[in-house]
């Protein structure tokens, strides 16, 4: 069997977010990870190889820093690594992007795509699903098991109250939730072994069947007007009422809030 | 592409086991105000098996007109069958926006539709408006007026961003749950229901769903809760925590607490929110009867949205709060407790 | 001359500090107070490796360099100075000797268990009597046919109950050297469970309480011959040379706690205010954490000059006796002063700095005090 995972670098948006002195994000002081869902996806791969046996390749796009994801994946255990960068394919919106992996994966033999469900940095959840309409293959979402059953994937593809048992002939592609395992750690001597191995990078030219009007900022339908930091709050109001008034003025706030 | 002939402002009108989701009613909402600005009318699509007796609610709710796609192969969500109806749909209707419930549903058949009908697709948006791109003129640009302005949080809620898609339609958006408002519903208005099958022919992207389960809710972990109703030394007493609990239960959220309530063995250690217990994010974070040492606001200071209850007018705690309200916990909660159950029964 | 650290290196870094702060760090209160030796923080090391990072693939480990094994050591003491002896102790004073002076029957039996962490190591050199003058050891081993018998005892043994393989260091005779008889001395493998081999009592510490010190004893105790490490009277260079080591260890423990102890007092600085304003607004805690960052860093670079050494040099006492040294000194300075910056939350246990204070005390003592050091230092300067 063989597993693309497609991962991205991005900055730790949970644990490591800094702020500049006016309150805006201080991106360059900022650490970057593999993005969780995608560490899941991966982490999920590397059980389909430990289980049934597989070749495990590790995709990404960005800049030629976002190799150190693909050492840090390949320190998990993923077999290969793919860093998809070039200067035309900066500035892309996740129609692009999607665009642009599709284009690197058609080069690639695949039985299963596993994308993470979303990026933190961008928490849209768009690329998995675009991926696999550009490839016209099943896609499951929101994947919190995936079992192999033959030549289909059996998979829990979770909603708000409920989840579906799914069953999709491969090739397929699954998005991951960061909550369908908890992924394993690199080994120190992985680390060392993957600093040795080859990564491919491939650029515009090397992309299959993909048109130029698709790619990067250009190619991207969607633009952004504007775009700002979210100052930090500081304090807010305070008020010295009697109960009933207090109790009406938080309901309207909670209102106000759409809380309820 | 001709963008002139994309008209009207569409809905994605989910419904799960043929009962429409509050999502499409909040759709609706906004669509109104999107489609006045453009002189235009909304519509509903409904899609399903069996779903066409609901469309009356969509007009109550304000859809001038619901296109209806109702087949067996619908009957539960499956991204294949929903993307071809709705695909089809925009390919047939030609639809300016269209609008998509950023749920575990419309954020698997937002994506695959944008790249079918190959537009942009903008997600988690929580404010929705009709505006110039770009917002100002710039020279040697042309400044395109009526565009639908998405604006969305990123970065983990750290940034903004308003997003347009000027020259590609339809303009889509996935839109928050919770976030717009519905209108309030106009009894026995009636909308003009069309019925449109595009066929469904299963393919290899047609999956097959074996089995589903329902999930039983669960015990929620602090750092999970939408909304916390925390509590510390002021609340007086492990048995006072009942007026909290009450409190909790009305809005669905979790109690949580300070260290001192730990450190006096009224609640257990897992419950603690603090620089040596947990950090949580809620949307809405109650602090009452908590000091607000910086150990405590260290946990908790990333909640959308604090309020304090707290006699120290002086209290740390205000410094953080959104809303802060000094007075006595003990009148001010259970008060609030069944103000709040009105308010919601009212607005059931 | 490059100080910076290879991507590789910068990527163990990152692992160890990621699972330091996720699987070490939440248990490290608990650790000390209940002094319970963390036992599944240990299996979760070993199945990750980090039971045998500087010894080669072939024999079960990671096949790294000392200075990723030193960096282990530095971030997991960061979080818990008792999870960083451990590791310490069972890497350079058991898997070490082996790997340096076993044959290569005694590696396939005892290294390749410990660097995979399926087995955990200690060594035995101290006793009562016998601490930093290893002169004065009086456990002896006397072949009795096919076998060594052991009688003795040793103390303040890390590791000591939880560790399934020790080295352990006697008297096998006596040979005359400048007209004067002196003790010859030969180091052992000796596994637990072995006939005459018992335990003590379990030392009731200041710090690093999570760590099982233990008095080992043995009585009548049977070995095979082929336990016998090295050469038979040996025993002492292998144990200096061994502690040069384990000084690399130490001292990247004690980098470890000064670090952690200098994080906690940054972020607390930053939060604790007093007469309106953040502490770290007055000009004496900015002086104060100048001073501490500055030492640490010095040592940081004085601990990592000790481990390349370690991996290009065959001798480096030298090395590694300056590094102990200054980041003993230095750990204990700057717990101290975070201490004092932490105020009256510093002195109470569920503060970090705390317990760091008290864990660095022992840095300045085990594996060769700081006048050891000393000693070890002047002497190669007026050799």
């Amino acid at each position: 069997m063989k597993i693309v995972v497609c991962v991205k670098q991005v900055p730790d948006t949970a644990g490591g977010v800094k702020f500049n002195p006016d309150g805006t994000l201080d991106r360059g002081a900022m650490l970057t990870i593999m993005n969780p869902d995608d560490k899941a996806g991966l982490e999920a791969a590397l059980r389909l190889k430990d289980q049934y046996g597989a070749e495990v390749t590790v995709v990404t796009m960005g800049l030629p820093k976002a190799e150190e994801v693909l050492r840090e994946a390949m320190a998990m255990g993923a077999d290969k690594g793919v860093l998809v960068t070039d200067r035309v394919l900066g500035g892309a919106d996740t129609w692009a992007t999607s665009t642009t992996l599709a284009g690197a994966i058609r080069n690639l033999e695949y039985d299963l795509i596993i994308t993470g469900r979303q990026a933190i940095d961008g928490d849209t959840a768009q690329v998995g699903p675009q991926i696999s309409e550009h490839l016209d293959i099943p896609v499951i979402s929101y994947a919190q098991d995936i079992k192999i059953e033959g030549d289909s994937v059996v998979v829990e593809r979770q909603y708000e109250d409920r989840y579906h048992v799914v069953k999709a002939k491969m090739p397929c592609l699954i998005t991951a939730l960061s909550e369908l395992n908890e992924p394993r750690y690199m080994t120190p001597g992985g680390i060392f072994d993957a600093y040795k191995q080859e990564i491919t990078v491939w650029g515009r030219a090397d992309l299959k069947d993909v048109d130029d009007a698709n790619l990067g900022l250009k190619g991207s339908p969607t633009k952004i007007a504007k775009a700002s930091d979210k100052v930090r709050k500081g304090a807010g109001e305070k008020v010295s009422l009697d109960p009933d008034e207090s109790v009406s003025y938080i309901v309207d706030k909670l209102k106000v809030k759409h809380v309820i | 592409m001709n963008l002139e002939e994309y008209k009207g402002v569409y809905v994605f009108a989910q419904q799960v086991d043929n009962e429409i989701s509050s999502i499409a009613f909040e759709l609706l909402g906004k669509a109104k105000d999107l489609a006045k600005d453009l002189n235009t009318d909304v519509t509903a699509v409904l899609i399903g098996s069996g779903v066409k007796g609901l469309a009356d609610q969509l007009a109550e709710y304000g859809a001038d007109k619901v296109i209806v796609v109702d087949d067996p192969e619908l009957k539960d969500y499956r991204t294949e069958p929903y993307a071809h109806a709705l695909a089809s749909v925009i390919n047939k209707y030609k639809p300016e926006i269209m609008l998509v419930g950023a749920t575990a549903i419309g954020r698997d058949l937002g994506p695959r539709v944008s790249a079918r009908v190959a537009t942009g697709l903008t997600a988690d948006c929580t404010v929705l408006e009709i505006g110039d791109f770009p917002l100002q003129a710039v020279p040697g640009q042309e400044q395109l007026h009526n565009q639908l302005l998405m604006t969305r949080p990123a970065f983990g809620g750290n940034t903004i961003a308003t997003i347009a898609c000027p020259y590609n339609r339809p303009q889509m958006a996935t839109v928050r749950a919770g976030v717009m408002q519905k209108i309030d519903p106009i009894k026995g208005a009636k909308a003009n229901v069309e019925e449109f099958n595009p066929g469904f022919t299963p393919d290899n992207k047609y999956v097959e769903i074996l089995d589903i389960v329902k999930s039983v809710t669960e015990t929620v972990d602090i750092m999970d809760a939408k909304i916390l109703v925390s509590g510390g030394r002021g609340v007086g007493s492990p048995e006072n925590f009942k007026i909290l609990e009450d409190l909790a239960e009305v809005l669905g959220g979790t109690v949580s607490c300070s260290r001192a309530v730990v450190d006096s063995g009224w609640k257990p250690k897992d419950l603690q929110v603090g620089q040596t217990g947990k950090t949580v994010r809620p949307s809405v974070y109650f602090a009452i009867g908590i000091s607000g040492a910086i150990q405590h606001v260290a946990g908790m200071e990333e909640s959308d949205i604090i309020v304090a209850i707290n006699k120290d007018a002086d209290a740390p705690i205000f410094d953080v709060a959104d809303y802060g309200v000094v007075g006595d916990l003990n009148k001010i909660v259970p008060k609030l407790t069944e103000a709040l159950k009105a308010e919601i029964a009212a607005a059931k | 001359m490059d100080f910076t650290l290879s991507k590789e290196h910068e990527m163990a870094r990152a692992l160890f500090k990621e699972f330091a702060e996720k699987e070490v760090k939440p248990l490290a209160q608990e650790v000390d107070e209940t002094e319970v030796f963390p036992r599944e923080t240990v299996e979760k090391m070993a199945k990750l490796g980090f039971l045998g990072i500087p010894v080669p693939k072939e024999y079960g480990g990671q096949g790294c360099d000392p200075l990723t094994y030193a960096m282990c050591v530095e971030e997991l003491s960061k979080v818990c100075g008792t999870t960083g002896v451990i590791v310490s102790a069972h890497t350079s004073l058991c898997c070490d000797p082996i790997m340096t002076y076993g044959t290569e029957e005694q590696k396939q039996k005892y290294l390749v268990p410990l660097a995979k962490g399926e087995k955990l190591g200690a060594f035995g050199l101290t006793e009562p009597g016998a601490g930093t003058d290893a002169q004065g050891q009086q456990t002896k081993a006397v072949l009795d046919g096919e076998e060594w018998v052991l009688n003795g005892s040793k103390c303040f043994i890390t590791n000591g109950k939880e560790a399934d393989v020790y080295v352990i260091f006697a008297i096998t005779g006596t040979v005359e050297k400048r007209g004067r008889l002196q003790k010859e001395i030969s180091a052992f493998i000796v596994e637990k469970g072995t006939p005459g081999f018992t335990f003590g009592t379990k030392e009731k510490k200041m710090g690093i309480r999570g760590s099982s010190t233990y008095e080992l004893i043995f009585t009548d105790c049977r070995i095979p011959k082929e336990n016998l490490l090295g050469q038979q009277g040996k025993g002492f260079n292998i144990a200096m040379h061994t502690l040069d080591g384990g000084r690399i260890g130490i001292a990247s423990q004690a980098l470890g706690l000064a670090e952690g102890a200098l994080d906690n007092t940054i972020a607390y600085v930053k939060e604790r205010k007093q007469f309106g304003r953040a502490i770290g607004a007055f000009q004496n805690t900015q002086f104060q954490l100048a001073d501490m960052a500055t030492k640490v860093e010095a040592a940081q670079l004085l601990v990592y000059k000790a481990a390349m050494a370690k991996a290009t040099q065959k001798v480096y006492s030298v090395e590694a006796a300056k590094a102990k040294l200054y980041a003993a000194e230095v750990a204990m300075e700057v717990t101290t002063k975070a201490v004092q910056l932490h105020g009256g939350y510093g002195y109470i246990r569920e503060y970090d700095v705390e317990r760091m204070m008290r864990d660095a005390k022992i840095t300045e003592i085990y594996e060769g005090t700081s006048e050891v050091q000393r000693m070890v230092i002047s002497g190669a300067l007026l050799k």
